[in-house]
């Protein structure tokens, strides 16, 4: 089996290429890379004139929900919508039920991704049995499932002890523990981000230190440890400072940011009418706050981009927003979002987006994705940076609908993914091969 | 009157103009007469149904709501949550579209929850009138206060008014502040520290922390209750501390101008917020603020009915 993409674009910054060359795909690798490539025979050639050619997009930061949420999302709409969206992998986070804690859970999810998979699934294993803080999860049994992270995600790991010795214990398998930053007790029943819209609204706030507190502990504690820390969805000034500091000093801290932390506000709760779209954890941040991730995806402290895609039965965000549950779906948005508004306008370019979709996510997870170096696994994402179209949550392929970028005109999408080395053929509703 | 009410609900006092809020309260003037006869009763709002909709409890606000509209001669109905639906797993919006099927003209929606009210006006085709959401806003308290200080005051325009007490928590507060800047008072604010959002700055009022400062010179003292229920959280140590750092007491409203008025929404902590002797002394207004309520009350009814024009 073999694919010839001719007369793109290839934008490949783990090799330093931005170029229009040929790219040869055989038996599931990157055959060949060079310019006015010769179909060999029995070669399905692909024209990407006028395409952008990139390594596959991973979002490191997904919930599948299944099992036991599938009325919410399930491996096989989950990778539909990632397909869709330009995300050859995933990596998909331990708060299903039941909780992806042990070997079983995390061999089901493989096997759901085998079976019914359009893009590959990494699954993120828990750090404690039940993501309940107190007993640590079987983190070697997972790895040897392929687990590729712990992270209680959706959940604090407030005992510092429970992560101090999870930094600890994860070395022994290489994997990085992925913190969802929160003080419980600073964020107590707060909705919304504690600041001038919360007080308009009289919405109880989440301060930013309840983050800050938490990834400038989890720091400390990995400077003693070593190991591996990457804190998801970061969103506040000061968390990304000590980040960047932390990254100065040598210690191995990485990051993800969401669309959503780049480009909206907690202005927007206000001005959609407390509509449930702008509800998730963290929540939409200051507008000071979004300016530094937008600074940190331009100096290099963000390691990567994550949707955080989070979907819920429409009927679940169709309540107050005190009561409604957090999250929102980003698969399908995320590069389109990055396209329109990050590299359009100039923010980042089309280099550093693929750095922050590819490269970063498979250096973050260790995987040996994220490159088209010559003999990596044949997962390239095409882009179009001219098509326009406009955002309907209602064709969405998750099951998810819930997005505060509804209704929204972009231009530049995903025209296509390939996995192995093959097409991922989404019209016919069926994984390639 | 030359304003005409476009509005099918009253959501709040934010998008309030100063015309409309006019409008309401020179309406209640004319219904404040009808509690002062021997038939207290008007035909204006007869055959109309109202539903009154509590999902929080209260005793005041819903009393005052249900005398308005009886007053009105409004068919009306009371809905609490406790018992209902919503208790066997209902979801909110199913609850108000099963309620409108039953075709109420009218909904008056208490809820714990900001925006809620907003939500469901939105899906309904009845007016819907806030009864309080949350800490957000409560507009029916705020323009009976507006019409308080304007019966005892003749105006609301450059009168000083200090609001005083638990900030954060206080859906009083926040409707009062959009109506006295509408309506030109100059407010200034001030609590604990604890109890003051972290992003007061987005009221524009001067703010302070403490009572003092607040009340010097003031012609109007609005204290905010302190919410005893939520002593959980960590925000003052004991009733006896918070009397001491910021209860309204005889000597310190000796800085407030001479013919200042003290007003209270009510319920009130004695001995924690207000000493007894303020309360009930002769310069609190707050049964007074009581009374007005049922007329602002009728006002919003009638308003919000769209019967205004047709009879009057």
């Amino acid at each position: 089996m073999r694919t010839l993409i001719r007369n793109g674009r290839v934008v490949d910054p783990s090799q330093g290429l931005d170029g229009f060359v040929d790219l040869l795909l055989e038996d599931g690798e990157v055959a060949v890379i060079g310019e006015r490539l010769e179909a060999p025979q029995q070669t399905e050639v692909v024209d990407a004139t006028g395409l952008v050619v990139a390594p596959g997009f991973i979002d490191i930061h997904v919930h599948l929900r299944e099992p036991g949420q599938e009325y919410k999302e399930t491996v096989r709409t989950g990778t539909m919508a990632a397909a869709a969206g330009g995300f050859t992998a995933v990596c998909c986070m331990a708060n299903t039920v039941p909780v992806n804690d042990h070997r079983s859970i995390t061999e089901h999810i493989r096997g759901e991704a085998e079976r019914h998979g359009f893009a590959r699934v990494y699954p993120i294993g828990a750090v404690s049995k039940g993501l309940d803080g107190k007993q640590m999860a079987e983190i070697g049994e997972m790895a040897a499932a392929g687990a590729v992270a712990i992270s209680d995600d959706g959940k604090p790991v407030m005992d510092a002890e429970l992560m101090r010795r999870a930094m600890l214990y994860a070395q022994h398998y290489g994997l990085p523990v992925v913190q969802h930053a929160e003080d419980l007790s600073l964020s107590g029943g707060g909705v919304m981000h504690e600041g001038l819209t919360s007080a308009r609204l009289g919405l109880p706030g989440i301060p930013g230190s309840a983050e800050d507190v938490m990834v400038a502990r989890d720091l400390i504690l990995l400077e003693d440890t070593g190991g591996r820390y990457h804190v998801a969805h970061i969103s506040t000034a000061r968390s990304l400072a000590l980040v960047r500091a932390a990254k100065q000093r040598g210690l191995p801290a990485t990051c993800e940011v969401t669309p959503h932390h780049l480009l909206l506000t907690d202005e927007e709760v206000a001005a959609t009418g407390f509509s449930t779209a702008c509800k998730m954890k963290p929540p939409l941040r200051s507008a000071a706050d979004r300016e530094a991730m937008l600074a940190g995806l331009a100096d290099g402290t963000v390691d990567a981009i994550a949707s955080d895609h989070a979907p819920h039965h429409p009927d679940e965000k169709d309540e107050s927003f005190h009561n409604a549950p957090n999250g929102i779906v980003g698969l399908e948005t995320t590069v389109p979002l990055c396209l329109d508004r990050l590299v359009r306008p100039g923010i980042i370019s089309l280099s550093r987006l693929v750095e922050l979709l590819a490269c970063g996510p498979a250096r973050v997870m260790n995987l040996p994705t994220g490159t088209l170096r010559v003999g990596s696994p044949a997962d390239v994402t095409l882009l179009s940076l001219e098509e326009r179209f406009r955002v309907e949550p209602t064709s969405f392929r998750s099951k998810g609908r819930s997005t505060p970028f509804g209704g929204l005109e972009l231009q530049g999408r995903a025209a296509g993914t390939f996995l192995d080395g093959r097409r991922v053929a989404l019209e016919e509703g069926r994984r390639p091969g | 009157m030359s304003v005409r009410w476009q509005r099918k609900d009253l959501l709040g006092i934010a998008e309030l103009s100063r015309q409309e809020i006019e409008l309401v309260l020179d309406t209640a003037e004319s219904f404040a007469e009808v509690a002062l006869r021997p038939i207290k009763k008007v035909p204006t709002l007869r055959g109309k149904t109202v539903l009154n909709l509590f999902f929080e409890a209260s005793t005041r606000t819903r009393s005052s709501f249900e005398i308005a509209e009886k007053r009105l001669s409004a068919d009306n109905l009371n809905f609490s949550s406790s018992g209902s639906a919503l208790e066997k797993g209902e979801s909110l919006v199913d609850t108000a579209l099963n309620l409108q099927a039953m075709a109420p003209d009218l909904i008056v929606i208490r809820h714990a929850h900001p925006g809620v009210p907003h939500m469901l006006a939105k899906r309904l085709k009845a007016g819907v009138i806030n009864a309080g959401d949350g800490a957000h806003e409560h507009p029916t308290q705020a323009l009976l206060d507006a019409f308080t200080i304007r019966q005892r005051k003749g105006r609301i325009e450059g009168l000083k008014v200090a609001i005083v007490g638990d900030l954060e928590h206080s859906r009083v507060l926040r409707s009062n502040l959009h109506l006295l800047k509408k309506l030109g008072a100059e407010v200034v604010l001030a609590g604990p520290r604890t109890m003051m959002p972290v992003g007061v700055a987005a009221f524009e009022v001067p703010f302070f922390y403490s009572i003092e400062e607040a009340l010097e010179g003031a012609d109007v003292v609005m204290m905010l209750r302190a919410q005893l229920e939520r002593m959980s959280r960590p925000l003052f140590p004991t009733v006896k501390e918070y009397f001491k750092l910021f209860a309204l007491t005889r000597e310190r409203l000796r800085l407030a101008k001479a013919d200042a008025v003290v007003m209270h929404p009510g319920p009130m902590n004695r001995g924690v917020e207000i000493a007894s002797d303020v309360a009930d002394g002769e310069r609190s207004v707050i049964l007074e603020q009581v009374t007005n309520g049922v007329a602002v009350r009728m006002a919003v009814l009638y308003l919000c009915s769209g019967m205004q024009g047709e009879a009057a």
